[in-house]
């Protein structure tokens, strides 16, 4: 995301370009004329700050509940009503941002690592290296995404006391850097044959500088589009993971934990359970439009 | 084509092993006190121990206790639950609800997928595929767990025009909502995958032959383009099968309907280890068979893809 170099053209035929641009230039320069890119950023935006700085957005206590107030409709800052513990469900939809997004991060930079460190291994060294590699890919898709995370969760929250946001961290991480892993070890693949490698290495560049210098650049924009999906489908799964009570434990504010309590109560009041459903529908989308933008920006074919 | 399914075989044999064997050891391995977890609060004593321990062979190597487990899962013996029912029997009552609710999910998403795939594919940039391909993509972002509560809420709760619990012997109609949601998770991708197919064959050779032989237009996309364009579709259901396991999980619980994701639901809610495993490794193990029939099932239906 750099390029001072063409900033005051907006939608003139071909700006002149002083120097030749490189992929991420033209990628940003696609991204900034896109409205899905504009949309899809300006609400990501807005959920990274609800999670960061809760208390911006509501001044009331998510966890200050009082029976009294039980299906109560909206008054003063609580524009969504009560709950049926009398906890105000604007707040706690607020405040549940925090927890899906957190886990999203952490879980999609642990596979992001996972599936980097794989991929280039297999697809660099190759021979057996790739194949044992590959096999443990297999046997990993081989398990459906779910179920596994539903056993892993449930070993990994056992014994722990907390919140269980670590727990779910490393199930998401743990399961989901197959699709990075595959597709790092293909660009590294169909990388590692170009002339421009063949002449690095001619010249005397180590496996190191091979690596970080020529390979590695080729497989950073697949690499991130998988990312922004996998980022989606983890807030996603966060969420029904606490729906079927093995995500987040106790008393931790999410979207998921609030779908599932109020969804037994819903012919008593709808609210606590279409605005958690809303934020949390929203935020997925956000994000996979934006992994959509990204992708058709640093597409060359499509061009 | 042999050498093919020789070596998807072995591959699936290890996936398999693999698969069971992280299940497996996730579940039962370093547990502190199996004896003790299975008898929950009471005392035990020490003959009570002995007996259990050889039961249930705790004192004998990991390895070997996952070929007792091993042996029991493929000849039909999944082990008991601690309610005490047997498993087998649990998934002798759960397996055909799903089967049904599956079914009907496959066919109400299928339907919708190829009937608009095929349009939006024929009509491309028109006001129709532009909307499908909006609609497929927020159909895509809803995660299941935002779209069953929502759907149950609105079209079983308020509107009332479905019943918003299905329960046991569920007619075909009480399964309807409960199926168009499930249908959902696949039929994004499935309309999308028809649609390029569609576009892309419609400029294929043979196609301009058929046209410059007089064959009516109908013909020539129902019968020639269509089936060309549904084989990438159906290697789609080996992912879909993944999809609606996921799905039925939440949508079995959500709709209270008895069947495979229902009881893995409470199993999980109950703390119920045993029964968990039981199920798991079922889904896993019809999900990788699943897998290797639709990976063979392509290249039967491809004859241009050849299998080295």
């Amino acid at each position: 995301m750099r390029d001072p170099g063409v900033v005051t053209g907006v939608a003139g035929p071909a700006p002149a370009a002083d120097r030749p641009r490189g992929l991420a230039g033209d990628a940003w320069r696609d991204l900034r004329r896109s409205r899905t890119f504009w949309i899809a950023a300006v609400l990501v935006a807005l959920f990274l700050v609800m999670a960061a700085f809760p208390a911006l957005f509501t001044p009331a206590d998510p966890r200050a509940c009082t029976l009294d107030r039980q299906y109560d409709g909206p008054s003063g800052t609580a524009f969504f009503g009560y709950d049926f513990q009398g906890c105000d469900t604007y707040a706690r939809t607020v405040y549940g941002a925090r927890n899906s997004i957190t886990v999203g991060i952490l879980a999609t930079l642990i596979a992001g690592v996972i599936g980097l460190v794989v991929g280039l291994a297999a697809g660099y060294l190759g021979g057996w290296a790739d194949a044992v590699l590959s096999r443990v890919v297999d046997v990993v898709l081989g398990i459906p995404f779910l179920l596994g995370a539903i056993v892993l969760a449930r070993r990994l929250s056992q014994n722990a006391s907390d919140d269980g946001v670590l727990a779910v961290v490393l199930t998401l991480g743990l399961l989901g850097w197959t699709t990075a892993a595959r597709v790092v070890r293909s660009s590294v693949i169909s990388a590692k044959n170009q002339d421009y490698v063949a002449a690095a290495r001619m010249l005397g560049a180590g496996p190191a500088r091979l690596m970080m210098r020529h390979i590695l650049p080729n497989s950073v924009a697949p690499f991130i589009v998988v990312l922004t999906v996998l980022l989606g489908a983890n807030i996603a799964t966060e969420a029904t993971l606490s729906f079927l009570g093995i995500g987040l434990q106790g008393d931790a504010i999410s979207w998921g934990i609030a779908i599932n309590e109020s969804g037994r109560f819903v012919r008593s009041a709808a609210a606590p359970l279409v605005w958690p459903s809303v934020f949390l529908a929203l935020t997925v989308l956000a994000v996979i439009m934006l992994g959509d933008a990204i992708r058709d920006a640093f597409d060359p074919k499509l061009r | 084509m042999f050498r093919y399914i020789l070596r998807r075989l072995l591959q699936m044999v290890l996936t398999f092993f693999g698969a069971t064997f992280i299940v497996y050891a996730l579940m039962f391995a370093n547990q502190d006190d199996p004896v003790q977890a299975l008898a929950g609060d009471r005392p035990i004593t020490d003959s009570q121990r002995q007996i259990l321990t050889e039961r249930y062979h705790l004192d004998e190597p990991f390895l070997q206790q996952y070929r007792y487990y091993m042996e029991g899962l493929l000849t039909g013996d999944f082990g008991t639950s601690l309610t005490g029912r047997r498993i087998s029997d649990m998934m002798a009552d759960a397996w055909p609800v799903t089967i049904k609710l599956a079914l009907l999910a496959i066919v109400i998403a299928a339907t919708v997928a190829i009937t608009a795939g095929v349009v939006s594919g024929i009509r491309r940039a028109g006001t129709f595929d532009n909307v499908t391909l909006v609609l497929t993509l927020v159909i895509l972002c809803l995660p299941i767990v935002v779209l069953a509560p929502l759907a149950r809420l609105v079209f079983g709760v308020q509107l009332g025009w479905f019943p918003p619990t299905a329960g046991r012997d569920a007619s075909w109609w009480a399964l309807l909502l409960p199926a168009i949601v499930l249908g959902s998770l696949v039929v994004a991708t499935q309309l999308r995958v028809t649609r390029s197919a569609v576009a892309e064959n419609l400029r294929a050779d043979y196609v301009r032959t058929a046209r410059a032989k007089g064959l009516s237009g109908r013909r020539v996309i129902g019968v020639h383009v269509l089936r060309n364009s549904l084989i990438p579709v159906v290697t789609l259901v080996g992912v879909d099968i993944g999809n609606l396991m996921s799905g039925a999980i939440v949508t079995e619980g959500v709709f209270n309907i008895p069947g495979v994701g229902f009881n893995l639901f409470r199993g999980i809610t109950t703390e119920d280890g045993p029964l968990v495993v039981g199920f798991v490794s079922i889904l896993v193990i019809v999900f990788l068979v699943v897998n290797l029939v639709v990976d063979l099932l392509y290249a039967a239906l491809d004859p241009r893809i050849r299998y080295a």
